[in-house]
């Protein structure tokens, strides 16, 4: 007699052990960024090249400064999730392990580095 | 299950010996736009933390993004950027199984290259 329920024996061992979890990730953060980022081409383009007060002000406002931080969470966890299919398909080995943890302390620092400069410019 | 050719076995058939075609050729860019956007990135965290910082590191920081360098990093990441829009839009049409046979796949890469050539010609006129 088998102890382990059909279920508990098949959780877990699906091609990347996780389902449909990457992929949904994925289609979540691309339709949101459908939305960010031409908020966001549209806020930040028209800022570069502008005289640093005029820069400061504009991001202080909220509504950029919302576009901005929303489109860096997004942005680089999308950014994180892609590259690592990208290592995944390209990368063997213990190389492959490492290559995702740098990639995604990478992504990570970046996304709150935006975060922290956007908070110090708006508050 | 002795098996004597271990390491010599044949692989699925690589991508060098099939001709390029559209399909894969948009599929391989939106790799690498996706991938390449990570310097437009950095440069974009970079003129943010500046501006945060103080006048003299947001000249810095300003003028390598604005220089001569900088406008055509800027140019070809903004193309990189709405080709690979494009193309998610294409991998969503994809998901609902709508446009899957080759001429609609088709149809869809050159829009997503025309539509990202438009694009950017109008965003950069615009900004």
């Amino acid at each position: 007699m088998r102890y382990l329920t059909d279920r508990k024996r098949a959780v877990g061992l699906g091609s990347a052990k996780t389902g449909v979890h990457h992929f949904w990730a994925m289609k979540l953060s691309s339709v949101a960024l459908l939305v960010l980022i031409p908020l966001f081409v549209f806020t930040f383009g028209p800022m570069l090249g502008e005289p640093h007060e005029a820069v400061v002000a504009y991001f202080a406002r909220p509504f950029p400064a919302l576009v901005a931080a929303l489109t860096m969470i997004v942005g680089f966890k999308h950014f994180s999730d892609g590259v690592r299919v990208m290592i995944e398909d390209y990368v063997q080995g213990g190389a492959r392990k490492y290559t995702i943890i740098v990639m995604t302390c990478v992504s990570y620092g970046l996304m709150v580095t935006g975060l922290f400069a956007i908070a110090k410019i708006a508050l | 299950m002795a098996d004597v050719n271990r390491g010599d076995r044949p692989l699925s058939p690589h991508l060098t010996i099939y001709r390029p075609q559209l399909t894969s050729i948009t599929s391989i860019l939106t790799r690498i736009t996706g991938n390449a956007l990570l310097l437009a990135a950095v440069l974009m965290v970079w003129w943010f933390l500046a501006a945060a910082t103080s006048a003299e590191a947001f000249a810095t920081a300003d003028g390598v993004i604005t220089s001569f360098i900088g406008d055509v990093v800027m140019v070809l990441s903004l193309w990189a950027l709405w080709y690979h829009t494009l193309a998610g839009v294409r991998h969503l049409i994809w998901d609902t199984g709508a446009m899957l046979d080759v001429p609609s796949a088709e149809r869809l890469g050159w829009a997503a290259i025309g539509g990202s050539v438009i694009l950017t010609v109008i965003t950069v006129i615009i900004i």
